[in-house]
């Protein structure tokens, strides 16, 4: 009964006005074709996409919205971020994202970033209204090979709107190895050692605690493990490492992930990429190039993106559409910012169908092109009001000088 | 007499601060080019104009002219049909040599953290020319670009601008008689950087009384060489054979003893030096701006200026640039109230000067999409801002900012052949620079192998590796 209280109240809240049912007419459906002419209509309903064709305004919908030929899409996967996790990166008691310096020395799988996630951060709506419905939570890069775990969440306002499996964060890079007794080879020391306890008893465990060894053996058995390594050499040691073990592997950075597309592209392991990374900002990245989502694509690859940031999550539009236009397919990328991140990290199906979920955004024109935007943002089939800090701010400011003071302007 | 004119000559290089900064010059040569004529193109002049199927030409490195006019035989044609053209682009926000790539430790080079006044180093004494930063930027349009000092010094020192031709010195791409920056910081950075050491500035009022401090100390360091130059100047009047006169003054007069610090401030408060604010909140801009009516300065671009939007009507009255993000906002506290309207609100008034600038050796790439991202922003606001009105944003208004808008920046005639070929408008994230021209020279072409810049850091590496 209390959640249920909660979740009316947080529906309240969050901006997002509650909808029986919804059409949405004369959808150009580019995730299926985006040189088709051909619109079509989308009926929601439950939250739930329940019907498409190319005419359904015979069928009754309390509230009807004429998408006049604009695309429309899934809403956006967000990448990996601290959205929830972070108010502001330079204050740090609003930064809970990282475990650093931590008292105990031992490794700790079982930090669950999730247990700190707060929905009503500034940063949510922001991103929402940019049509982004969806991240993956970040445990990000701390002092120890573990970094912990997290899970994608949806951007609707709610407590527990996580998806999916744990994903489990480990780092071998060379800045990890950097913290680590100064060599990446103690990550991998550290990491070969932390699995060995999987089989120890409880009371011999000697870097881990019990609920680590539970929360590792649980991501192994269903869950994701994210290693973050850019140089060649570096992914061909993960891809080693998780078939010993037996551990559903996904790259992050991959910055030279292109030199060994084939060996990945046989172990059937994704990549996880700023797409705008193209100097050698380390000696891990002297292969970074523009066109690496494209060759990893090519290869056969699966290609996911991030930004690298939170507070600008919104800018992975324009990540994507560079990976675009340094060759990889419309379509594909695209497919990467919507139904791919939820089925590979276990989420609802984000995809065009009758039966899911309607998180949707109509957006004013090519959704990977700078030039446009997300007109309106429909999550679980409701209207977002899209509002946020920031258009409430822009509301303050764009009249011309009042009488009053602006603090009397209160959009 | 030979040997008095030279006393002279060496001593009259004492005789006002300013003339000392003629050192460390510019080499820069631009190289020799045909004349090329464009046709058929689309063209944003920079200042504000769109001239559609227009042609441009373009001999010894300089803009001939633009619609239409005479061409030398002999010049090349390119026929620019669907191709548009903008001036070269101009980030007045770069840090591209002082932290190259990689950011490895030994690189880092662009805060001189160690006092919260160091306005005596030059970021031209840490650049690297071999970057690789800069061949990106060039790909990505731009062709001149100010490096600055960090903001971790109250006053961080002197930037310089640089024209974006690979070299292997920086005084190679110096460009050629542009004034020095004067880098400063308000806000969190120095209060925290030194806060952080138990020592002065640690809170903004802090940051403000120490900006004093130095004014009033650079006020004294002009007034004693106005002093000088005038005694010698007296001393001089007195004597007939004014050669021998003036040697003899300079020689009995004893000239104040140079400092450094004080030059770069003095500089700037004689005008020579162009001041370069990096501020972010609204308020802490204008309490800079009083304090420059106290000192009789110019503040000539606020950097970052997060909330800019707020006093963008005040700006544009005294004639401040705002050199901003697109989009960036929430890392700090001060960054807070970052909303994507920012550059059009700054640029909506009469004499609003908003500039795109990156602050990144990413963002310096796609100035173009950045400003397409504060378009779109403004235009969704329901301001009506076309491309030829965006495009100031990287060119002109850049170009002003850093004083050199005589120059380039747009293109007239008379102006510095700088100029990007793009294959499309150039506002979309689908654009790419073609061609880029620095005064008149090819420097860039797009998938041709021999005119795409490689920094020797580059070469060599990850042998055997093929896409």
């Amino acid at each position: 009964m209390r959640n249920l209280f909660l979740s009316v109240v947080l529906l309240l809240s969050s901006g997002i006005t509650s909808a029986e049912s919804l059409l949405i007419a004369n959808a150009s459906l580019i995730e299926r074709d985006s040189s088709s002419d051909v619109t079509h209509d989308i009926l929601i309903s439950d939250g739930v996409i329940s019907r498409i064709a190319e005419d359904l305004t015979e069928t009754p919908a309390d509230n009807v919205i004429d998408a006049a030929g604009r695309p429309v899409t899934s809403a956006f996967f967000a990448g990996i971020t601290a959205l929830g996790l972070t108010e502001i990166g330079m204050v740090s008691d609003t930064v809970d994202s990282q475990l650093m310096d931590l008292y105990t020395g031992l490794i700790h799988p079982e930090f669950d970033v999730r247990d700190a996630f707060n929905p009503h951060s500034s940063a949510i709506p922001v991103t929402r209204i940019e049509g982004f419905g969806y991240t993956l939570l970040a445990a990000s890069p701390g002092d120890r090979p573990l970094s912990g775990h997290g899970s994608l969440v949806r951007l609707d306002g709610g407590y527990n709107s996580f998806e999916g499996v744990p994903v489990m964060y480990a780092n071998v890079d060379g800045a990890a190895g950097d913290k680590l007794g100064g060599s990446r080879a103690a990550s991998w020391m550290l990491l070969n050692a932390i699995f060995a306890e999987l089989t120890t008893p409880d009371k011999d465990l000697k870097l881990i605690t019990p609920q680590g060894k539970s929360a590792l053996s649980a991501a192994k058995k269903n869950g994701i493990f994210i290693f973050r390594a850019h140089r060649a050499s570096d992914i061909v040691r993960v891809l080693a490492f998780a078939s010993e073990y037996n551990l559903q592997a996904v790259i992050s950075g991959g910055q030279e992930a292109w030199i060994v597309r084939q060996p990945l592209a046989r172990a059937k392991v994704p990549v996880i990429i700023n797409a705008l990374d193209n100097l050698p900002q380390s000696f891990d990245a002297l292969g970074a190039r523009l066109d690496n989502a494209a060759l990893l694509h090519e290869a056969g690859v699966t290609v996911l993106f991030t930004s690298g940031e939170t507070h600008n999550a919104r800018k992975l539009r324009q990540v994507v559409g560079n990976a675009v236009a340094h060759g990889l397919p419309h379509k594909t990328a695209l497919a990467a910012m919507t139904s791919i991140p939820a089925s590979l990290f276990g989420g609802i199906e984000r995809s065009l169908q009758s039966g899911s979920r309607a998180d949707l955004v109509i957006w004013s024109g090519d959704p990977l092109d700078v030039t446009s935007a997300a007109d309106s943002v429909i999550i679980g089939g409701a209207l977002d009001t899209m509002q946020s800090r920031q258009t409430k701010l822009l509301q303050r400011y764009l009249s011309e000088e009042p009488n009053k003071g602006r603090a009397y302007i209160n959009p | 007499m030979l040997s008095a004119f030279r006393i002279l000559a060496s001593l009259a290089l004492f005789i006002a601060p300013i003339a000392l900064a003629d050192v460390f010059l510019s080499t820069y040569a631009a190289p020799s080019a045909n004349p090329l004529l464009f046709q058929n193109a689309t063209i944003l002049t920079g200042d504000g104009e769109r001239l559609d199927n227009a042609s441009l030409y373009i001999s010894n490195g300089r803009i001939e002219w633009i619609g239409a006019g005479t061409v030398t035989p002999g010049t090349t044609v390119v026929d620019a049909a669907g191709k548009w053209i903008t001036p070269g682009l101009i980030d007045v926000h770069s840090h591209l040599g002082v932290y190259p790539s990689p950011g490895v430790a030994a690189h880092s080079d662009g805060n001189e953290a160690t006092a919260p006044v160091t306005a005596e180093v030059w970021a031209e004494h840490s650049i690297w020319p071999q970057d690789p930063g800069f061949t990106r930027a060039l790909a990505g349009g731009v062709t001149t670009m100010q490096i600055l000092p960090g903001s971790a010094n109250l006053f961080g020192g002197r930037g310089v601008t640089l024209k974006n031709v690979p070299s292997i010195s920086y005084q190679a791409m110096k460009f050629p008689n542009a004034p020095h920056g004067l880098k400063m910081a308000c806000g969190e950075n120095p209060k925290r950087v030194y806060g952080n050491r138990n020592q002065a500035p640690s809170t903004r009022m802090g940051n403000v009384a120490a900006y004093r401090n130095a004014w009033i100390k650079a006020q004294r360091y002009v007034d004693d060489w106005d002093r000088y130059e005038r005694a010698v100047a007296e001393a001089a009047a007195k004597k007939d054979d004014s050669s021998t006169s003036m040697a003899s003054a300079l020689l009995t007069t004893t000239p104040p003893k140079r400092d450094l610090e004080l030059e770069t401030l003095a500089g700037a408060l004689r005008g020579e030096i162009l001041v370069h604010m990096h501020c972010y909140r609204a308020d802490e801009m204008l309490t800079i701006l009083d304090m420059a009516q106290e000192f009789g300065y110019r503040v000539g671009t606020f950097h970052h200026g997060v909330e800019a939007y707020k006093i963008a009507d005040q700006l544009a009255a005294e004639g401040v640039c705002g050199a901003l993000w697109a989009d960036w906002w929430g890392f700090k506290i001060e960054a807070y109230d970052g909303i994507q309207e920012n550059i059009a609100l700054v640029d909506r008034p009469n004499g609003g000067c908003a500039i795109v600038h990156s602050d990144s050796s990413e963002g310096i790439q796609r100035l173009n999409q950045e400003a397409a991202k504060a378009m779109l922003r403004g235009n969704r606001a329901g301001l009506s801002i076309q491309p030829e009105r965006a495009i100031r944003w990287i060119t002109s208004n850049a170009a002003k900012s850093l004083g050199i808008d005589d120059q380039t920046g747009s293109l007239k005639p008379g102006l510095m052949a700088d100029l990007v070929l793009w294959n499309q408008d150039p506002f979309s994230v689908y654009a790419k620079a073609l061609q880029v021209y620095i005064d008149g020279s090819l420097s860039y072409e797009q998938g041709n192998p021999d005119l795409n810049p490689k920094s020797d850091f580059e070469l060599g590496q990850l042998m055997g590796v093929t896409p």
